[in-house]
């Protein structure tokens, strides 16, 4: 029970009830679609970039509530961030939610997201978390293959 | 209750039927997971293991192993009759009518793979239709889309009804002159649903089309009899049944398996090899390439034993009112939607929640010690019929109990209490 309350912090909760940024961005040719074929989750993240900082960042798609809310806080920490700070964010969010560095020592870094902690007590739900990160990173390298998490 | 008579009504609940002796034969029940007793409902994945069927595999290893067919020291002939015995135990288990219709295979997905390269290449021809349904796991779908492209095919999908039944008018009308061929779940992995497959061959056969049955789900719930289904092929694995992973059965028409060439090349398949030519053994050696999985063959005949021994009457019965059980339990919780409402159904209650992802009922069920599958149950065509991306498949077996059931509502009920 424990980790369980780790896991679904009530922050968690909310975003996934009600997600942040979930939206298109239509005129933004930087966009990607994530694929999680093991649970079937779907994502698009879109970023509208300024010269190279991250203006506006969005996400629609389906999944549980891990993979939504992670989507959500995403966009939100990453608006206003230069792209290189947004791909640094993604390696220390890696790190964390596969237990790699404490919430503590990636709590500057991290702010709000060291809310995913508990995702490393939970090894199947990893890919999860990370799915609209991973497209994120896509987007910004204009990926044309969708990413998957296999 | 009594009858007019006077006389005692037979108790039609009474068939002899002790879970708690069944549970004790399964080593693995006694576990606990999160600290909680394990409660296993993934049987559609794949099924736990009476202690005699792990007991057999251990005397195997321990006091029997030697190759079979070709060896004349006492080992191995003694390797070798014990292997022979399960071909017969297999065939009286679905009354095929010879034991050369028995073919040991790795699983189910080997055996209709193999019917697709080695009969479908000779049945299947450029612009003919391969028919499936659309309730299929994708074992028997994907070696078809194979079998299309390579021959130029095509494959086309019989629908499936809202309650997750087969249409059978829809099947009916399906079959044009270029059917080439059938292939049909007995019972769906991912709703539960019984098809009628004695009704469905006889049509399939009117059309002088062939039907191939997968039969993984049905064997560890309902007494099957390939004679009376009438079918031309049918495949399963042991793993689902009690018995160990890697050995699977295809069952094929003796007439038709005589007319297949080879699906692998190997030893023990061939009569005599030459760089002239190779002559290739009777079946069902012929298809049985390599050295096959003998433990595991050996493993499957006491699985067969066993589930003999409790005998399908009684764990029908059993099963048919847990099932039943669950279905309305599982039903009643806020917020569940089922996903298949079938007539017939055996073994498998699927469903969604409006409160949470399958994935996170997944995650919170298993912190209760309750195992159940989420996600698409390798039959995607099926969640896009009823537009969902996954479901929460609970699976039950002989062993499973109504006390279960109740631990499980007890864990969703609190998914409510977390997510909503
Ligand atoms: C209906 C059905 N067909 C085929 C298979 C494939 O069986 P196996 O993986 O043992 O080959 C399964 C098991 O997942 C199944 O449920």
């Amino acid at each position: 029970m424990g980790n369980l309350k780790e896991l679904y912090q009530e922050v968690i909760l909310d975003h996934n009830r009600s997600p942040r940024n979930f939206r298109e961005i239509a005129d933004t040719p930087h966009h990607a679609e994530g694929h999680n074929p093991l649970c079937g989750d779907n994502i698009t993240v879109w970023v509208e970039l300024d010269g190279d900082v991250i203006s506006d960042a969005s996400f629609i798609g389906n999944g549980c509530a891990i993979s939504k809310a992670s989507a959500s806080l995403m966009t939100q920490a990453v608006k206003g961030k230069r792209v290189s700070e947004a791909k640094e964010l993604f390696k220390s969010f890696q790190k964390l939610v596969t237990g790699r560095v404490s919430p503590e020592e990636s709590k500057d870094l991290l702010g709000k997201l060291i809310l995913f902690a508990g995702v490393s007590q939970f090894p199947v739900r990893v890919k999860c978390a990370s799915l609209s990160w991973h497209t994120m990173n896509a987007a910004l390298e204009d990926a044309a293959e969708p990413v998957t998490t296999e | 209750m009594s009858a007019p008579s006077g006389l005692p009504l037979p108790d039609v609940n009474a068939v002899p039927y002790d879970v708690d002796a069944i549970r004790a034969d399964f080593p693995i029940l006694e576990q606990t997971v999160h600290g909680r007793p394990l409660v296993y409902l993934d049987n559609a994945a794949t099924a736990q293991k009476p202690e005699v069927v792990i007991d057999a595999i251990d005397r195997f290893f321990r006091q029997q192993n030697a190759n079979i067919h070709r060896g004349v020291h006492a080992l191995s002939v003694e390797a070798t009759a014990a292997y022979d015995a399960v071909r017969a135990k297999v065939r009286a288990f679905i009354n095929a009518q010879d034991d050369r219709e028995i073919i040991f295979v790795r699983g189910t997905t080997e055996a209709i793979n193999l019917v697709a390269q080695s009969f479908g290449r000779g049945a299947v021809g450029r612009g003919d239709e391969i028919l499936v349904s659309e309730m299929e796991h994708h074992s028997n779908l994907v070696p078809w889309q194979l079998l299309a492209g390579q021959v130029g095919a095509v494959v086309k999908a019989a629908p499936i009804t809202d309650d997750g039944e087969l249409d059978l008018d829809a099947l009916r009308a399906a079959f044009t002159d270029r059917t080439k061929l059938l292939a049909v779940t007995h019972v769906s992995n991912a709703l539960g649903t019984v098809n009628p497959i004695a009704e469905i061959v006889v049509q399939a056969h009117a059309h002088g089309v062939p039907v191939v049955v997968d039969g993984a789900q049905a064997v560890p719930h309902i007494p099957v009899d390939v004679t009376a289904l009438g079918c031309d092929f049918y495949a399963f694995s042991g793993h689902k049944m009690f018995g160990p992973t890697g050995i699977g059965v295809l069952y094929g028409r003796a007439e038709l398996l005589e007319a297949m060439p080879p699906y692998q090349g190997g030893g023990g398949m061939i009569a005599s090899v030459s760089f002239e030519g190779t002559t290739y053994a009777p079946i069902p050696t012929r298809f049985e390439a390599g050295t096959p999985a003998i433990a595991e063959v050996i493993g499957l005949g006491l699985a067969i034993d066993y589930l003999n021994d409790v005998s399908f009457e009684a764990l029908m019965a059993y099963e048919d009112e847990l099932v039943g059980y669950a279905v309305q339990q599982i039903g009643a919780v806020p917020g569940v939607r089922l996903i298949g409402t079938p007539q017939e159904r055996v073994g498998v209650v699927s469903f969604v929640m409006d409160a949470a992802h399958p994935h996170d009922v997944g995650t919170v069920l298993d912190q209760d010690g309750i195992a159940v599958r989420a996600g698409h149950h390798c039959s995607q065509p099926v969640m896009d019929h009823f537009g969902v991306p996954a479901t929460v498949r609970a699976s039950f077996a002989l062993y499973n109990t109504p006390e279960e059931v109740d631990t499980l509502v007890g864990g969703l009920r609190r998914v409510n209490e977390i997510f909503g």
